[in-house]
């Protein structure tokens, strides 16, 4: 589903951010990935957000190569990606249901669609009650559902978190985790950036260290 | 497996339909959120289209004032009729042999001797002075004739060698265009007129950047949603469409507000001017817009204005990347 080859990315004014990391994620598999602040997860992910592209090797996504994507291209590209953040980016003036038919909206589905599977994603989170509140009423364990409510609402193939429990307590951590365990279950690709290390202990799944750009254990 | 393809044709045939009619609903969507947008925010809203109308409402202003006057002035035919005035030792008699002459002329089209009995008896049925006139002890006007030329109308300078010709004759003492204050007006409406024009594209610029100018604002106010919906894959036509109704909105208000305006200040300047055309005994009547030209006022403003919101559009949605 994806694949690393010795991907390096150097920003003018930082330096390097990466350096010739190589990694393999199955379908369907599920891997967290550490290392302190800075130690480039973001980066990381950047790149396979198409966010950044990589200063050398190659980039694969879903038998793609995203390396040197063309600017046009990308909007189709990530529509099979969900992204979830830390600080969830919900729009304030728009209804939880607003934020999460988005991705819909934006693919061109119709409004049965839309209703449907908006319906369907809030109810995968436990929220359908509040598809008319807005996000600022809700605490932030229901914004950040919100959040992952609106990344797996296309179905994609792949879901990127950073820092999803960053914000959240232990109980609402483990539910979040316990979601994409879910997802991960029905053949999605999960990559979870995140320095949270007990959790990532207890749960056992593969894990993805960097340390000053580079890739340590894997 | 016939009947499952045919299904299956119906359904891609339905999906295609739902697609167009999303795609629809969509544009339909930004075109009525971008103006409520633009009521929930009145006073910057109303600033932005005031300024707008007033470069509309210029331009306007100014092609209609030049329309007005070259009504007037376009009823008024520039022909090239000139009169010879004939020198005081002429009378009448040699004067008409002069004009019967001159007939067979074949430069000319027309001609007309006016014996200065003639002359005298219209001067005194035209000018008003009437009585005043019988208490000259002479008739001082000179015997004139009036020659129209064929076909140089266009040609200044066949006229100026006719001209030459006829001043040379022992009998004219002098000879003159009629019209040629017509055809001097006429050529200084017609820099008015390319005055209107280059006015209208300064202002067009104006309508164009003021528009950019507040889209790009509005742009960076709803980073934000830019982000975001870049980060869930929208494509960049997708993302400036709201922006884009957004700014034809604002065109086709100013646009609007302006033929308001002109009428306004045509309506206020009507009566004085029905007082003056009528102080000259003329039929004059104030023009206004057109039904025409009021839609293509409406459909200049709303297009320099989307054109203005595309261009900054196409280049800082490029430079905005979500972080």
């Amino acid at each position: 589903m994806l694949r690393f080859e010795h991907v390096c990315k150097r920003y003018p004014d930082a330096g390097d951010a990466l350096i010739d990391v190589s990694f393999r994620l199955a379908r369907g598999e599920m891997a967290f990935l550490t290392g302190r602040s800075g130690a480039g997860k973001s980066t990381l992910l950047k790149l396979i957000a198409m966010m950044e592209q990589c200063t050398r090797g190659n980039v694969m996504l879903d038998g793609k190569d995203i390396t040197r994507i063309g600017e046009r291209k990308i909007p189709y590209l990530r529509r099979n990606l969900g992204l979830i953040f830390q600080d969830y980016k919900l729009l304030n003036d728009r209804t939880v249901f607003d934020n999460v038919a988005l991705p819909l909206i934006v693919s061109g589905y119709s409004h049965q669609d839309i209703a449907r599977r908006v319906r369907a994603a809030l109810d995968k989170v436990s929220l359908l009650g509040k598809e008319k509140k807005y996000p600022l009423s809700l605490s932030g364990g229901e914004q950040q559902r919100v959040g992952i409510a609106r990344a797996i609402v296309n179905k994609p193939k792949m879901i990127l978190a950073d820092e999803p429990t960053g914000n959240l307590d232990p109980d609402l951590s483990a539910e979040v985790m316990h979601m994409f365990e879910q997802f991960m279950q029905v053949g999605v690709t999960v990559l979870i950036a995140t320095h949270d290390v007990e959790l990532i202990h207890r749960l056992g799944h593969r894990v993805l260290t960097l340390d000053s750009g580079r890739m340590l254990a894997n | 497996m016939n009947m499952k393809r045919q299904t299956h044709r119906k359904h891609t045939g339905q999906r295609l339909l739902e697609k167009l009619q999303a795609y629809l609903l969509n544009h339909a969507h930004g075109l009525f959120s971008s103006l409520g947008r633009l009521s929930r925010a009145p006073v910057t809203s109303s600033m932005t289209i005031l300024v707008l109308a007033v470069a509309i409402a210029l331009a306007g202003c100014f092609y209609i004032v030049v329309a007005n006057i070259q009504q007037l002035t376009g009823n008024l035919q520039a022909s090239n009729q000139m009169s010879l005035f004939l020198k005081e030792h002429v009378n009448e008699a040699a004067g008409q042999k002069l004009a019967d002459e001159l007939a067979h002329h074949p430069r000319i089209e027309n001609i007309k001797f006016i014996g200065k009995q003639q002359a005298m008896e219209e001067f005194k049925a035209n000018s008003g002075f009437g009585e005043a006139l019988n208490a000259l002890e002479g008739n001082p006007l000179p015997n004139v004739i009036q020659v129209l030329p064929k076909n140089v109308l266009d040609n200044r300078e066949a006229l100026d060698v006719l001209m030459a010709e006829f001043k040379q004759m022992p009998q004219v003492d002098f000879v003159q265009v009629d019209m040629q204050w017509v055809e001097r007006l006429q050529a200084i409406m017609r820099i008015a007129g390319r005055g209107v024009t280059l006015v209208g594209i300064l202002l067009g610029f104006a309508v164009t950047f003021i528009t950019g100018n507040t889209i790009r604002l509005e742009l960076h106010n709803r980073q934000d949603e830019v982000f975001i919906s870049k980060l869930v894959g929208a494509t960049h036509a997708f993302i400036q469409r709201p922006f884009l109704y957004t700014g034809f909105w604002l065109g086709f208000i100013a646009g609007f507000s302006a033929w308001l305006i002109i009428t306004i200040m045509l309506l206020i300047i009507e009566t004085p001017v029905e007082k003056l055309s009528g102080l000259y005994n003329s039929s004059f009547q104030l023009l206004y817009l057109s039904f025409s030209e009021f839609i293509l006022l409406l459909m200049m403003a709303s297009g320099l204005a989307v054109l203005g919101s595309w261009a900054v559009l196409h280049y800082q949605l490029r430079q905005l990347k979500p972080q």
